[in-house]
């Protein structure tokens, strides 16, 4: 039977204030155990939340982003569970009234088909410590608890069941991930787990209507493991009804390394939450004057960035998508066009999507510190464009720039790169090669014409690569003809 | 009676300031008059004798100094309620669960004291969390009420009221959350304020109920009460739910009599079952704050009837919340509880809450974990919340007309230990008068207003507009000026 895969994503990012959300503990990831924490945190007798402004700031901002409703008063709520990294019995959490509803959020498929994902909302929460087993270092009769997590601030981004394939959910991922970084409010490391994500998924045969019951997976901590989770997930529950089984609603967890998601808890343990409106926090009210000034601060958001680049530089949608994905690339591709001129917009793009991001990762380096300046690669793009080498040059000097740092016109005089356009020297070497070259030159004259390129290599050879390739074919074609 | 310990606070500040008394003299006073009764009252659960000393010998150093007005209590002996935290010393809370945490912080109220200059004299006993009316659901014991050993001081901050009834102490702060400073005034014979919700800072009070709780003055008189809600008044960015209302000077309508003033009084406040000799006392003050000048009106507050429902939905809901933290993890009570039904972790958690609270505390987690559960919310908790708003928008419009309410506190005077310990709700009826003004965050205050045959004392309750503190205190004042119920003393 043909069955189609029915996915909804919830998506944490944890947000890069000083702060934590409801006390003043560094919210820095790392630290010795407990290190960033304090009587409010721990959970103390009689300690009280205070919400931290900038958590609130960084939450209208990427409401704003999606075209959310940012609801003028919402509260906190209380969600009560026992365990020992949660230090209050509950977590400060957002219920009946969160700060964002509805939204979308735009993704081209690798066809280029365009989807838009509805959010149902997006709030804000308290993250919990962790625990360290015992075993884990040397004490299996205990188990121990960091608090250092206790309380850093977390988003939760809710989609609506709108994602239909895996690649659909890796590529919404991915732009959230884009996102977050564009607005500056979450560094998306997702191996530190500041962006991680569950994903509800169910399958259905295609064409009905009814939701078919939910899994939910837990602990995707890549794009690569978020694809294979569903993957497998989706096999799964296709094997289980075509063996006449049936899908139970449970959580499970995705176990990497070793892959296939494992049953966690089942709905029998489905916990009473007990939600109910935190009575130590006020209702947040935000007005349009808040709003506004958040507004003000507002980034180009990358959709907005693609469609300019698309119009502005005239490339193709492909380019403006991988150039946009991070804000970062997309200053320097812009430094870069801007330094090498309208005209070779799409050249500055072919380098930086190719030989740029080759060399970052090779050298393992981030854009900001690409050891090939924007303005260095316009300048050698420049020099394509004037004639003073060629492409083929360029890539040596690309090297050797990304090696040494080097303007690339110092690098053209100091190795004697400068692409030969005296006609007198390409002549000689012409004359050269096809009097060395004696049966080759018969055997093109008898027509075996794809020898060009053999003349055109041994030229080049003999100028070390300096002579301008398309100079020195019309020369060849000339004498050869002759 | 030594002298010092007569004296009431504003007294005694001046005889500070004139150097007439040291702070050391006076802390020795009360700490000589605690070792005298606390056998009998057990008003403490922990007596800071070596704190107290050397926060009185700074205290008499800068009082050599002078220019103190920044320190108004500067050398005043207090107590407070052992669900304040202080640094260094054991707040309990009256819990086995925290019978050995030691606060590594201060409350907000505690620094303030501190920094206005009082002398903390010990921590002062209460019913557990907070939750009760007798101080019969301490897990060290009851306090005693001064006026006769056999009946409860009230509760849940009967320490705190019975210190200042047996003179163990100037003045003292508790906290109420349905009635815990008003009651126990009422069945002390103390004055006993709670300030509008969001007056004092609740951070370091150790939450019963987070929308309810505030911490309030108990003195011997409406003046001591004001200065120390004026020392522990103010906005505090460590609670969001604190008021950035501008605090007045509380003792600056004292001296303006009754003439004027608005008094409702609300006929549902005289229920069925009121104690005869509580009704006649609150109709005799009625009577004198008429012959005053007040103006008397009958008003009707009809929701009332349903405050005591609504509030035993709130509170428990909030407490079941605020009391999860307890739980073995961090620090008070662990017990081993491995079990096969529950594992080692859950087994502890159970094991611990087991141990660690006591049968009232437990009552209370079940019925606000019931109230909260998936399938009852709305039908409990939702449906207490709407009738809350109806009570306070009742008031809202009451106060169109009236500058404050006069009720009795309690419908009865103390009662005798053990009476009401088998039937929570006859218990639970003791803050039948008071709860309505918690629900909807108004100040009341709760001062002497006679005693019954059986020379128990009576409280005669106040209630004001949000942030009327000052009108409240100018209304009691004016009662006190005009009688000398507040002048009796305990026989202890």
């Amino acid at each position: 039977m043909d069955f189609e895969t029915i996915i909804g994503l919830e998506v944490h990012a944890q947000l890069k204030t000083h702060s934590k959300i409801f006390c003043g503990s560094s919210a820095a990831f790392g630290g010795a155990p407990n290190e960033h924490t304090c009587t409010v945190d721990l959970g103390l007798p009689g300690v009280l939340p205070v919400l931290n402004r900038q958590v609130v700031e960084f939450t209208i901002r990427i409401g704003l982003a999606v075209g959310a409703k940012i609801v003028p008063s919402c509260r906190f709520a209380r969600k009560h569970y026992f365990y020992p990294d949660l230090p209050k019995g509950y977590q400060i959490s957002q219920y009946e009234q969160p700060i964002c509803e509805g939204g979308e959020i735009h993704i081209f498929l690798k066809n280029g088909e365009e989807r838009i994902i509805n959010l149902t909302r997006i709030h804000m929460e308290e993250d919990a410590g962790k625990l360290i087993h015992g075993d884990e270092i040397g004490d299996a009769s205990h188990s121990f608890v960091d608090l250092n997590r206790a309380g850093v601030p977390l988003l939760e981004i809710v989609s609506e069941p709108d994602l239909r394939t895996a690649e659909e959910a890796e590529t919404y991922l991915r732009k959230l991930h884009t996102l977050v970084r564009y607005l500056d409010i979450c560094d998306g490391n997702m191996q530190e787990g500041s962006l991680r994500c569950d994903a509800n998924i169910s399958i259905r045969p295609r064409g009905t209507d009814n939701f078919g019951e939910k899994v939910e997976i837990k602990n995707m901590n890549s794009f690569r493991n978020l694809r294979r989770a569903i993957e497998y997930e989706e096999e799964r529950q296709r094997a289980t009804l075509e063996a006449g089984g049936q899908i139970i609603q449970e959580t499970r967890l995705w176990d990497d390394p070793s892959g296939p998601t494992q049953p966690m808890r089942t709905k029998e343990y489905a916990h009473d939450y007990r939600y109910f409106p935190d009575p130590d926090l006020v209702p947040l009210q935000i007005g349009k004057k808040w709003l506004n000034e958040v507004r003000r601060k507002m980034p180009e958001l990358p959709d907005d960035k693609r469609e300019r680049f698309q119009k502005e530089y005239k490339l193709p949608l492909y380019d403006a998508e991988v150039l946009t994905a991070e804000r970062d690339l997309a200053d320097y591709f812009e430094k870069a066009a801007g330094a090498a001129g309208a005209d070779y917009a799409k050249l500055v793009s072919n380098w930086v999507m190719g030989d740029v991001l080759r060399v970052l990762n090779e050298k393992k380096a981030d854009i900001e510190n690409c050891p090939v300046t924007a303005d260095h690669l316009a300048k050698m793009i420049g020099l394509i464009g004037d004639g003073t080498i060629s492409g083929k040059i360029a890539k040596s000097v690309f090297d050797i720039m990304a090696d040494t740092g080097k303007d690339p016109e110092t690098i053209v005089e100091e190795q004697g790169l400068r692409q030969i356009t005296d006609t007198g020297a390409i002549e000689q070497a012409v004359a050269d090669v096809l009097s060395t070259n004696p049966k080759e030159t018969e055997r093109y004259k008898g027509g075996e014409k794809k020898l060009i390129g053999f003349f055109v290599g041994q030229v080049m050879k003999a100028t070390q690569g300096k002579a301008n390739p398309q100079a020195v074919q019309e020369m060849l074609r000339e004498k050869l003809s002759g | 009676m030594n002298e010092i310990i007569s004296l009431s606070v504003h007294e005694l500040i001046e005889k500070l300031r004139a150097r007439e008394v040291s702070s050391e003299e006076a802390t020795r006073a009360y700490l000589g008059r605690i070792e005298e009764t606390e056998e009998r009252v057990h008003a403490y659960l922990s007596v800071l004798e070596e704190e107290a000393l050397a926060a009185a010998q700074e205290a008499d150093k800068r009082l050599a100094g002078g220019d103190n007005d920044a320190s108004p209590l500067l050398g005043v002996p207090v107590a407070v309620k052992d669900l304040l935290c202080m640094k260094g010393t054991p707040t309990t809370c009256a819990s086995k669960f925290l019978e050995n945490f030691i606060s590594p912080y201060d409350a907000t109220a505690v620094r303030l004291l501190k920094e206005a200059g009082a002398v903390i004299l010990g921590k002062a006993n209460m019913d557990e969390f907070a939750m009760g009316s007798s101080t019969e659901h301490s897990a060290y014991g009851p306090s005693r009420n001064p006026w006769n050993l056999e009946t409860i001081p009230g509760g849940s901050s009967g320490g705190s009221a019975a210190t200042v009834a047996a003179r163990s102490c100037a003045a003292s702060l508790g906290s109420d959350t349905g009635g815990s400073i008003r009651q126990p005034a009422a069945c002390c014979g103390v004055v006993g304020m709670k300030p509008t919700y969001g007056r004092v800072s609740r951070y370091g009070l150790i939450a019963f109920a987070s929308s309810l709780d505030q911490i309030g003055p108990f003195a011997r008189n409406v003046r001591d009460c004001a200065i120390m809600l004026n020392a522990v008044s103010g906005h505090d960015p460590l609670d969001s739910t604190s008021t950035d209302e501008s605090v007045p000077d509380f003792t600056g309508d004292l001296g303006a009599g009754a003439k004027g003033l608005r008094i409702g009084i609300p006929k549902e406040y005289f229920i069925d079952g009121m104690d005869p000799d509580v009704e006649s006392a609150v109709q005799n003050a009625i009577k004198t704050m008429e012959e005053n000048g007040a103006e008397i009106h009958e008003i009707s507050l009809p929701h009332s009837q349903y405050a005591l429902p609504v509030y035993y939905i709130i509170a428990s809901a909030e407490a079941s919340s605020n009391l999860a933290r307890y739980d073995g993890v961090r620090y008070g009570l662990r017990a081993n509880g491995n079990s096969e039904e529950y594992g080692p972790l859950y087994g502890m958690y159970a094991a611990s809450r087991e141990e660690g609270f006591g049968e009232e505390v437990k009552r209370r987690i079940m019925l606000g974990t019931y109230a909260l559960s998936s399938g009852y919310y709305d039908a409990y908790y939702t449906k207490a919340q709407r009738v809350r708003t109806l009570i306070c928008r009742e008031f809202e419009d009451v106060f169109q007309n009236v500058d404050v309410i006069m009720s009795a506190t309690a419908p009865t005077p103390a009662f005798r230990f053990g009476e009401r310990m088998d039937d929570p709700i006859s218990m639970y009826l003791s803050d039948i008068l008071t709860i309505p003004c918690n629900l909807a965050g108004l100040p009341g205050i709760s001062q002497p207003c006679g005693v019954t045959s059986l020379d128990l004392p009576i409280g005669l309750q106040i209630i004001g507009k949000p942030f009327g503190e000052t009108t409240v205190l100018r209304a009691a004042a004016a009662f006190e000026k005009a009688t000398d119920h507040h002048l009796a003393l305990s026989p202890l």
